[in-house]
């Protein structure tokens, strides 16, 4: 079975770390990468820019909209996730709007920008 | 679990927000302050039993507001006392905050706070002190230590300010949208004013100031997380970062001024220039630039060249074009010139900034650029006076210590001829 982790915390208290701080927990979980990597079982990793960096394009009735901001919602849950090559943040709502299109009904797509990615190495 | 480190940075974080929702109920600065150091003390011996409230800041306003009406209850017994529901404990009241906090007037609680801070009869510097004493709390004692001035000395300084502040009528009522827009505009620039304090220090006073730098990154974000849809606070959040992600790379080891040019940029923050970048592609969208996203943008293409010869000039000339028309300064066209000189050749760039001596005849660095165009047209004696002139305005060891070097190199190359 494939698992997703997602991990939530107080950005306001990380974004207090120094970069000493940042570098050694970026460390240690790089060491617990290291050994799901060498069993083979290292999917890709990836952490995210702060929520201010977000945009969120949610489904209406009519035309989807752009929101600046993180998705805010609270009676929706998280069923998914892609990571895609953008040129630039039109490219990446561009992308956005045509997975809205392909699923019927309501739901949202916050996009966020990516701090540092693992690509992994796990076959599907 | 709950490690004195954590709740040191969660009630750093909560202040602004806690701070700002006191001031609305006490209205009275000290009150307000006062209140939440109470507030903090029942926290640090309380978490660390109990575990951490859900929402920090909806817990600290809450403590506080019950603790100040306390002890002002104990100070003037005479005094009317808010509605008894306000005063009554557990859960309940607090979650119902918790909600109340999720709207509008929190914003506005923390906009008025750090507009009180900005207030325009207030010199720059005690505007930034009074901001880093409230608004992110730091002690008098370090706010003199970033100052390079005695702990007494800044004591009075900000006590001098929060008196004025004190004095002059701020309304309490939520502001309308021309008042909110205004108040935005004077709280960006506090912000800018605070990381420039950090920024343009240099020698032994840099590493005790770039902790400013922070500080006012820290508030930028606070403020788009507020006012998530202002492109311009998005601007001014990128160019802080884009700016501050050259921190390491642009002093050298006695804190003299390196030059971008010859900067080493494997030194550069990638994750700060990232995030900068990422803030411009977002504000971009609303298509209504302003001066922060201009400068953003223009630091922008600098961070964007791995090295100084593939920087876009012809772009950055184009972008202080804007500028020049958004906010026209001289300084701004003196700028300008140096893309110009890049793009179009010295001359183009000389004449540029002919008319500008009149305005800038003071000035450093417009000496040091008129200088700078002069030698690569190859008239050395020009460039001389150039030179000396701004040698003898110059602000830092660093800087004479920069034109100096052209002034070597121009004796060099008059032995050879």
């Amino acid at each position: 079975m494939l698992y997703a982790i997602l991990c939530y915390n107080c950005e306001d208290v990380i974004g207090q770390w120094s970069k000493a701080d940042d570098d050694a927990v970026m460390e240690k979980l790089g060491a617990v990468n290291q050994k799901l990597a060498s069993q083979g079982r290292l999917g890709p990793v990836a952490r995210l820019l702060p929520t201010t960096s977000a945009t969120t394009l949610r489904k209406t009735k009519d035309e989807p909209v752009v929101l600046d901001g993180p998705f805010a919602e609270t009676k929706e849950q998280l069923l998914g996730f892609f990571v895609i090559d953008c040129a630039n943040l039109d490219a990446a709502v561009e992308t956005a709007r045509e997975l809205a299109a392909a699923n019927p009904g309501t739901g949202s797509y916050e996009i966020r920008p990516l701090r540092f990615f693992e690509p992994g190495a796990l076959k599907a | 679990m709950t490690d004195p480190a954590w709740i040191d940075a969660a009630l750093t974080s909560a202040r602004p927000q806690a701070v700002g929702a006191l001031l609305r109920y006490f209205r009275d600065l000290d009150a307000a302050e006062e209140a939440f150091q109470e507030a903090s003390l029942r926290a640090l011996s309380t978490w660390p039993q109990n575990g951490p409230p859900r929402d920090p800041a909806a817990w600290l306003i809450f403590v506080g507001r019950n603790l100040g009406v306390d002890s002002a209850r104990r100070r003037n017994k005479q005094e009317t006392l808010p509605p008894e529901e306000r005063l009554s404990d557990g859960e309940d009241t607090e979650s119902a905050l918790a909600e109340e906090l999720d709207h509008a007037d929190y914003r506005d609680d923390v906009l008025r706070l750090l507009f009180i801070c900005c207030h325009p009869e207030l010199p720059s510097v005690q505007q930034i002190a009074l901001a880093l004493r409230i608004v992110c709390g730091l002690s008098v004692k370090e706010i003199a230590r970033r100052f390079v001035v005695g702990e007494s000395a800044m004591e009075q300084r900000i006590t001098r300010a929060k008196s004025r502040v004190a004095a002059a009528d701020v309304p309490y009522e939520a502001p309308d949208a021309s008042e909110r827009a205004g108040r935005l505009a004077a709280v960006a620039s506090m912000i800018y004013l605070l990381f420039s304090e950090g920024y343009s220090a240099t020698g032994g006073t840099a590493p005790l100031r770039a902790p400013l730098c922070d500080e006012a990154i820290r508030l930028g974000r606070l403020l788009l997380r507020l006012f998530a849809s202002e492109p311009e606070i998005m601007g001014l959040l990128a160019l802080m970062l884009l700016q501050h992600a050259r921190a390491d790379a642009r002093l050298d080891g006695d804190g003299n001024i390196v030059l971008l040019e010859d900067q080493d940029r494997s030194r550069w923050n990638r994750v700060f220039i990232a995030e900068g970048l990422a803030l411009i592609d977002k504000a971009m969208r609303h298509r209504a630039p302003g001066p922060y996203q201009v400068q953003a943008a223009i630091a922008a293409l600098h961070a964007r060249a791995e090295n100084p010869a593939d920087t876009d000039w012809a772009e950055i000339d184009l972008l202080y074009a804007t500028l020049e028309r958004l906010q026209p300064s001289p300084v701004v066209t003196l700028n300008r010139a140096v893309a110009v000189s890049k793009v179009r050749g010295p001359a183009a760039a000389l004449e540029m900034i002919e008319p500008l001596a009149a305005r800038l005849g003071g000035y450093f660095h417009f000496h040091g650029v008129k200088g700078g165009l002069l030698m690569q047209l190859g008239r050395g004696d020009e460039a001389r006076v150039a030179f000396d002139r701004a040698i003898a305005l110059a602000n830092t060891a660093a800087e004479a210590a920069h034109i100096r070097m052209h002034l070597d190199r121009l004796a060099r190359d008059a032995e050879k001829k």
